[in-house]
């Protein structure tokens, strides 16, 4: 792939929407992966204890998910300069065989300075706003 | 209890040198599901104008979750851990983290500040390679919820 150019972007520009599965064994490999071994990303018992719903995901994976979709559309997950988010409400992972869901749609809020732009993303989880203030600032080419 | 507000500024002594490899940058992207093959191809990230296979965009972290741990176990920053939750997440890149590189993470308290009962600790982590040369930011904004 090779990285979006700023004349193929302009303020309102959709990125194509995208939903990510996400089951306990995502989560599991994803502790593994970060290092981030919280009990209530995979041990029920643990979440109901604390007072959660259940089995949760951690904000840091539905992060990771949501830039998939900044890095696929910008086409190099080298563009992606400045990533924020604040966690709301929890994604939540039932051992159903089905699991949870994260759904991830951008849009094109800003062109900035050198070749930069400004992404706005809305995530949700079964129509739940699940991270807010989530803005990605990618550089073009 | 409220933080005090004398922690800010405050910064805690370098981590010991993070080595990154190519395997680890190759498991944390299969675990997010990243398949661009410059995470795990070192050709095709030279192709893409990198020394060596780049790491995705929330890599970071791997470092510095761990580093940030120093704040925690400062016995002058009373935050009820069994209550604190994730508040907010940033990550600035002055360049990809990539294999081979060896980086060392430096945490600051950045704010703190008490809003309705709850606790709130913000901590930046410099993350930057044993040489000197800036690589990325973290900033995480804990929150200890107050006993309502």
């Amino acid at each position: 792939m090779s990285r979006l150019s700023v004349a193929d972007v302009e303020v309102g520009t959709e990125l194509p929407e995208r939903v990510f599965p996400v089951t306990r064994a995502d989560l599991v490999r994803y502790a593994g992966a970060s290092g981030d071994f919280n009990p209530i990303h995979w041990n029920e018992r643990v979440a109901t204890e604390v007072g959660l719903p259940g089995v949760i995901a951690h904000g840091m994976f539905t992060m990771a998910l949501a830039s998939r979709v900044v890095t696929d559309w910008a086409g190099d997950p080298g563009a992606l300069v400045e990533y924020h988010v604040r966690f709301g409400r929890p994604v939540l992972v039932p051992d159903d065989g089905v699991g949870g869901e994260v759904t991830v749609r951008g849009r094109v809020a800003a062109l900035l300075d050198g070749d930069r732009a400004r992404v706005d993303l809305t995530v949700t989880s079964h129509g739940d706003k699940v991270l807010s203030l989530a803005r990605a600032i990618v550089a073009l080419a | 209890m409220a933080l005090d507000q004398e922690l800010v500024g405050r910064s805690y002594p370098p981590s010991a040198v993070y080595e990154v490899g190519r395997g680890k940058i190759a498991e944390f992207a299969s675990a997010i599901g990243a398949d661009d093959p410059v995470h795990r191809d070192a050709d095709a990230a030279r192709a893409a104008g990198y020394a060596d296979v780049i790491a995705p965009p929330t890599f970071a972290i791997v470092l510095t979750l761990e580093a940030a741990n120093v704040v925690l176990e400062d016995p002058q920053v009373s935050l009820d851990y069994s209550r604190v939750v994730h508040g907010e997440q940033r990550f600035t890149h002055h360049r990809p983290i990539r294999a081979g590189d060896r980086l060392v993470a430096t945490t600051t308290i950045e704010a703190v500040r008490s809003v309705a009962g709850n606790d709130m600790l913000t901590t930046r982590v410099d993350v930057a390679t044993e040489g000197g040369e800036a690589v990325c930011s973290a900033t995480s904004m804990l929150v200890a919820r107050g006993l309502s």
